[in-house]
């Protein structure tokens, strides 16, 4: 029986180790578009695609889905909404003060606040939401091949692979226009 | 991310030699403003921070001697603290008007000034924020503005414009410095993968981890559309809620319904400003010449002559509405701003900002970057004034009880602390310009033609 290594079992979830497979950088957008294309068409679904900017041919090669992000924004703003109702509401009647005759919960002053609140609320959620998704969440993050070029003018896409299946995925990277290829 | 498929359109003589333009040749030039800076900027950090210095020396002589020294007299107990309040929050807003509106209007030009403009909101606001703290007197007292349960079960009162200022400017700081750092992660990436030293491991840290995989794109740029979706109504309602501060009450000359457009436009006219400002300089000491072109100022001075318009229709509504009104003391109120004794406040503001933009409808001054710099200096002189003139001297010339007024004069205390106030703000500006990117890098790339094969250069439409 082998006993459990804390050691090893947090160096597992702060340094994974590395996934098997095959990294292609790319100087041009169209070659890696074409690259992703091959790669959907030999069956390899699973592959990281890198870009200094976002565009939308990469998008479309890849046919994603549209980012979840969404969803948490408007549960925020929804969220903010409401404790801004709330928050108005229920101090103004925690202590009614009648002003000028007005109502004690009078709600056209506090449409403001529930719009900042809404605002508020509506954006720290689509950061939170952001980070966790693209940051925290992302699979794989620090276990894939990455070179430091890909901020800057290259592109590039890691496919994972078994070693014995390496070759052929090398050949397919280099006949669509990758400048360098190489296995990690 | 305004992420273009079309290509772009051809480069007007006023751009810069597009050929140069790669992604390669961006990133090494927005990477260099990151490296000594040389003896122009560390004059201009040393007299921002001198003015930092007298503006201290005069908030600590107020905190010892009260609110005695700032000048107030009956009926004026609002005056340089709030307007340097309305105007640093005024400044704020063409960043985000840059940032957000500008971005959901997929306007290509914005991309290589929207971070000094997104900078500058988020220092603007800071400096804003200091004020309503300096004008309460006690400032150890400020949180009792906040809604937290207390012992007397007492909860604010939420049916004042002031608590709703309070709502607007917090939302407004909280938004736009989220919508900054969000925006400088692909950046920041970027420079760390091109420095070396104690700067790789400051981005390695502050970049979050951010690679450019098409995962982190995907929800990037879905949630940075909703940011800007959000900051857009956010950016007009804050200067609305500001302007309701007055508008809400009776003072002739602040009760009026046009308020708020009013004040959005004046707040977007003196931020255009103040970008021209501060991009003349940054583009210098930085040698930016081929990132931010004439073509980018020619389009800043365009807006400042759309809002300039809209102030200049204003001030001439706001006075026939007085007139037109027939109501006495409105009437008497606005006599009293051009012909009592802060003429000079209301012809400064009257000249620079209902005359000046004029200029701006000829193209030779628009592509004149000295002309800009200096119109645009005195644009923001004169909307300093339109403050001033707004609150302090309607409420000098308050004409319900006359007969009280002790006469009002600004003191040197009130001149001091906004000459801090400067000094606070250039001081945080030239410190971020200097240690991260003031251009952004991922944008910037966007607005070039992708490398492609065939066409060889990297990045070269």
């Amino acid at each position: 029986m082998t006993a459990l290594n804390p050691v090893a079992v947090l160096k597992g979830i702060f340094h994974p180790p590395p996934t098997p497979g095959v990294l292609g950088v790319f100087a041009h957008l169209d070659a890696t578009v074409e690259a992703i294309g091959r790669l959907k068409a030999g069956g390899y679904q699973d592959c990281t695609v890198y870009s200094p900017i976002p565009r939308h041919e990469l998008e479309d090669a890849l046919a994603q889905r549209v980012s979840p992000v969404r969803m948490i924004t408007l549960i925020g703003g929804i969220a903010g909404c409401a404790i801004g109702a709330w928050l108005t509401l229920y101090m103004s009647y925690d202590w009614p003060i009648v002003v000028g005759g007005k109502p004690v919960g009078s709600v056209p002053p506090y449409v403001v606040i529930m719009f900042e609140m809404t605002i508020l609320f509506g954006a720290l959620t689509t950061i939170l939401g952001i980070l966790f998704n693209a940051l925290f969440a992302a699979r794989r993050l620090g276990t894939v091949a990455w070179d430091p070029r890909f901020t800057n003018d290259k592109f590039g896409i890691f496919v994972p692979c078994e070693p014995k299946a390496a070759a052929a995925v090398e050949q397919l990277l280099r006949a669509s226009g990758a400048e360098e290829v190489r296995r990690a | 991310m305004a992420q273009t498929t079309a290509p772009p359109p051809p480069p007007s003589p006023t751009q810069a030699p597009a050929t140069r333009l790669t992604y390669d040749f961006v990133t090494r030039a927005i990477a260099q403003t990151l490296g000594h800076p040389g003896k122009g900027y560390f004059a201009l950090l040393g007299s921002a921070v001198t003015l930092l210095a007298i503006g201290i020396i005069c908030l600590l002589f107020l905190l010892r001697y009260g609110l005695g020294l700032a000048g107030y007299s009956h009926p004026v107990y609002w005056a340089v603290y709030i307007t340097c309040f309305v105007f640093w929050v005024g400044i704020a807003h063409s960043g985000t008007l840059i940032s957000a509106i500008l971005f959901l209007f997929r306007s290509g030009w914005r991309t290589a000034i929207y971070r000094t403009a997104e900078a500058m909101t988020v220092f603007a606001v800071m400096t804003a924020a200091l004020f309503p703290l300096i004008h309460i007197g006690r400032q150890w007292y400020f949180y009792w503005t906040l809604p937290y349960p207390n012992e007397r079960g007492l909860w604010p009162n939420f049916k004042s414009p002031l608590i709703w200022d309070e709502f607007a400017i917090g939302t407004y700081f909280t938004v736009s410095t989220v919508f900054l750092i969000m925006g400088l992660i692909p950046d920041i990436a970027a420079v760390r993968d091109v420095v070396t030293g104690w700067r790789r491991r400051l981005y390695s840290l502050t970049a979050l981890g951010w690679r450019g995989t098409n995962e982190q794109w995907r929800h990037y740029t879905r949630g940075y559309l909703y940011l800007a979706a959000l900051a857009t109504p956010l950016v007009l309602s804050v200067h609305s809620v500001v302007s309701w501060d007055f508008a809400m009450a009776i003072v002739p000359g602040w009760h009026a319904t046009l308020f708020a457009p009013y004040f959005v436009a004046g707040a977007i006219y003196s931020g255009v400003a103040m970008v021209i400002t501060l991009l003349v300089p940054i583009r210098k000491l930085f040698h930016l010449e081929d990132i931010i072109t004439v073509h980018h100022f020619e389009n800043l001075a365009k807006l400042c002559l759309l809002t300039g318009m809209i102030v200049s229709y204003s001030y001439v509504t706001e006075n026939f509405v007085a007139w037109f009104s027939g109501n006495p003391h409105e009437r008497a109120a606005f006599w009293y701003r051009a012909f009592g004794p802060f003429w000079w406040a209301s012809w400064t503001m009257n000249i620079c900002n209902g005359i000046l933009p004029w200029l701006l409808w000829v193209k030779r001054v628009r592509t004149n970057i000295v002309a800009l710099f200096v119109i645009s200096i005195f644009v923001n002189i004169g909307m300093w004034f339109e403050r001033f003139v707004i609150i302090a001297v309607s409420l000098a010339g308050e004409p319900f009880e006359r007969w009280s007024n002790a006469g009002y004069n600004p003191t040197w205390a009130d001149w001091g602390i906004m000459a801090g106030s400067f000094g606070w703000f250039f001081m945080w500006f030239l410190l971020f310009a200097k240690n991260f990117p003031a251009v952004s890098i991922s944008e910037v790339k966007e607005v070039l033609a992708p490398p492609r094969r065939g066409r060889g250069r990297g990045g070269a439409a």
